[in-house]
């Protein structure tokens, strides 16, 4: 599995994925939560809009430095011993891992969450090479057991799934015989994972951000499974996004209370973790040999662009959690692992138009995206940026809609047009209407009238009726 | 405050469909002791074009919108999106030292009705009369674009014989999104159904909304599915005696 998680159409996807009643109950209750403690946190904390505007400036600032912050973190890890491997695309970046993988003679993996390994395929690549890889986050484990089943959030990526599916998926693969209570199936795993991290021969995590002062991963978790990852193996491997760097601890802090506020509206999460290349002389844990692959995959492709702010990405999902569409169709629909208004800009520019031109379209630009991120990403002007590209620089637009949207244009821009048009839009209406009412309307309103009543158009128009109000003086 | 000159962006969807509307918002504003001026030159403002990704084909719209309300000292309009519409234009024309300069100018002077009334004209209560119950849907350009929360609820709270109930997940769109309600329209339908059902729950004889686009998709379904609510933009909720 890599970033593209399945072939179908996009409008197949959401009619399929809009049957299932469960997952949309599941997903609106979660939205409804994560929103209102979202909210708390925020609130108090105070001053949250300067909060907001001072983690915006700190990722604009990486981004336009980002060269400099990424040869600062380099060198730092490299002087204290860990190596550090810049790939340009997903197939360079699972190479490098496979050579390490293979040459620590490497059988058994463990992972924490990461995205980015997603993105590449990373697990399929080493179950090719015939690894064992095991995810410890929870609900990366939960989705690993179920056949391989593909996250739908970003965050919480079994999202889509409910206690009773969950409980079903240990009965049948780990042979569990208790209930669908959250404290007994995590228990449950949390038992099964322990014996595995003690026989791991490598760790695999990602990085919510790296410090480049210092040389260090910073790792945010609930469930202190990355700790887990990276302390017992003897050899860790880091993969990380090329943007996601901060230039010293201070930033790292501010950016890592947007994180968790944002995302769970936690003040902090259970674990924080700051990890400095392999283990030194004199240390007590740590892994013996450490690896950091920076991955580009067509980010750098975005630096410079108009869509450059979709960079600033913390991965919080709090623009997922209060998206109307997402709320119905679920993650899966998007057909990407980076679900919601944050996947819709962003994986066409990592993934292409011809997979995901459908992605920019499905939102209202309601703007709910916009308002909630915590670094300030203008996602539904970056969702309208697409639709520009998607009509006027690649022309990928159908041509009845070019020629009714030249049609507009022409209309609205003049005067007699739009006169003769409004005018005759209620005689022309009229076979279709019924007491004011338009049910099964012709072209264009058909669309609509499949769903909603359509109104007739007004015999006599705003403007002919202030016509004459305005002869009568203004009066009434 | 008396003989205030306004000049009335009445918009496509209200010129053609809802008449009542700009007649109510007509009315509202001569009582408060405005003088109405509606330039016959105003067409659509191009925003169903602009949000499919049709910036070019939209451009003239604008330019013949710029200068219809050119002359004007402010522009008041009966919706939060096309408000928040002319406010985008001085992005869109953010390289043309042209239409830059002029469309900063409308930007500047154009407001949507009910932050007209509370926060230029100081009035919080038009003397209005509504007997039932109301919920209040809060369209999304206009609170989160636009910036106005308050001046609706403020007005709406001042409507004499009105009970007030809160819509649940009054936040969430109502699904329409211009072209998203027939592009995307069975993932629209859902949307305005949860809509439709929050507003029921809500036990409202009236549902309120400051956007006829919203307005329009919200009651189209109600009428659809035949439920007995109404559907009123808030200037007519406002000029009712």
């Amino acid at each position: 599995m890599a970033m593209k998680i399945g072939e179908g159409k996009f409008k197949d996807n959401v009619n399929k994925n809009m049957e299932d009643t469960f997952m949309r109950g599941a997903v609106a209750g979660a939205q409804e939560r994560l929103r209102t403690r979202r909210l708390d946190a925020a609130e108090e904390l105070g001053n949250w809009e300067e909060w907001r505007s001072h983690g915006e400036e700190i990722r604009q600032h990486v981004l336009n430095n980002l060269d400099y912050y990424l040869h600062e973190l380099t060198e730092n890890i490299q002087k204290r011993g860990g190596h550090v491997f810049f790939a340009e695309t997903a197939d360079e970046a699972n190479a490098y891992v496979r050579e390490v993988v293979n040459s620590k003679n490497g059988k058994k993996i463990l992972k924490a969450k990461s995205m980015v390994t997603e993105e590449i395929g990373l697990n399929q690549m080493l179950e090719e090479e015939g690894c064992e890889v095991i995810e410890t986050d929870l609900g990366e484990y939960i989705l690993q057991l179920d056949e391989h089943d593909p996250p739908s959030h970003i965050v919480t990526p079994a999202l889509h799934k409910n206690k009773e599916q969950i409980r079903d998926v240990f009965t049948e693969k780990l042979d569990y015989k208790l209930t669908e209570k959250p404290e007994e199936l995590a228990l449950h795993a949390r038992e099964k994972l322990r014996q595995e991290f003690l026989t791991a021969d490598i760790g695999i995590t990602g990085c919510n951000f790296a410090i480049a002062e210092s040389g260090s991963v910073g790792l945010v978790t609930n469930e202190g499974n990355a700790g887990l990852v990276t302390d017992l193996p003897k050899t860790q491997i880091t993969v990380m996004g090329m943007e996601r760097i901060v230039p010293t601890f201070e930033e790292f802090e501010v950016l890592v209370g947007l994180l968790t506020r944002s995302a769970v509206g936690q003040k902090l999460t259970s674990y924080i973790t700051a990890l400095t290349g392999p283990r030194m002389d004199g240390e007590a844990d740590g892994p013996e040999e450490f690896h950091l692959v920076i991955v580009d995959n067509g980010r750098s492709g975005i630096l410079g662009t108009e869509f450059q702010s979709v960079l600033q990405c913390i991965r919080c999902a709090a623009c997922i959690n209060v998206c109307p569409v997402y709320r119905h169709i679920g993650g899966h629909s998007y057909n990407s692992i980076y679900p919601g208004p944050i996947g819709a800009v962003l994986t066409p520019l990592l993934g292409g138009y011809d997979d995901f031109k459908d992605l920019p379209y499905a939102s209202t630009l309601c703007a709910a995206c916009t308002d909630a991120c915590p670094v300030k990403i203008p996602l539904h002007e970056l969702l309208h940026k697409h639709r520009q590209v998607i009509v006027e620089r690649e022309g990928r637009a159908p041509i009845s809609e070019k020629l009714a949207m030249k049609a507009f244009g022409l209309g609205a821009a003049s005067n007699p047009m739009y006169a003769a048009g409004s005018k005759m839009a209620s005689a022309m209406m009229k076979p279709f209407t019924k007491n004011d009412r338009i049910s099964s309307g012709p072209g264009p309103l058909k669309a609509w009238t499949e769903i909603r009543e359509f109104p007739a158009p007004n015999k006599e128009r705003f403007r002919d009726w202030f016509k004459e109000h305005e002869k009568g003086g203004g009066g009434q | 405050m008396s003989d205030v000159k306004v000049t009335l962006f009445i918009t496509c969807i209200v010129d053609m469909f809802q008449a009542d509307v700009g007649k109510a918002t007509v009315e509202v504003l001569e009582r408060l002791g405005c003088d109405i001026d509606f330039p016959m030159g105003q067409v659509c403002c191009g925003q169903p074009a602009y949000n499919s990704g049709y910036v070019e084909e939209s451009k003239d719209a604008m330019k013949k919108m710029i200068a219809t309300f050119e002359h004007a000292e402010v522009v008041v309009t009966p919706s939060g999106s096309c408000a928040t519409m002319f406010k985008e234009y001085q992005h869109i024309f953010h390289d043309d030292p042209i239409w830059r300069p002029r469309a900063e100018k409308l930007a500047s002077k154009t407001y949507e009705l009910t932050e007209f009334i509370v926060n230029v004209l100081k009035v919080e209560n038009v003397g209005a009369k509504l007997s039932g119950v109301a919920t209040y849907h809060p369209s999304c350009h206009m609170t989160r674009l636009l910036g106005v929360k308050d001046a609706p609820m403020t007005l709406l709270h001042n409507v004499e014989g009105l009970q007030f109930e809160p819509l649940p997940n009054a936040h969430n769109c109502c699904g329409f999104g211009g072209t998203f309600s027939v592009k995307m329209g069975n993932i629209s339908e859902q949307m305005v159904d949860e809509k439709v059902d929050s507003a029921e729950q809500t036990k409202a004889d009236f549902l309120i909304g400051a956007d006829g686009g919203c307005l329009m998709n919200i009651g189209g379904r109600i009428e659809r599915r035949g439920k007995p609510i109404r559907v009123m933009h808030i200037a007519e909720v406002l000029n009712s005696r």
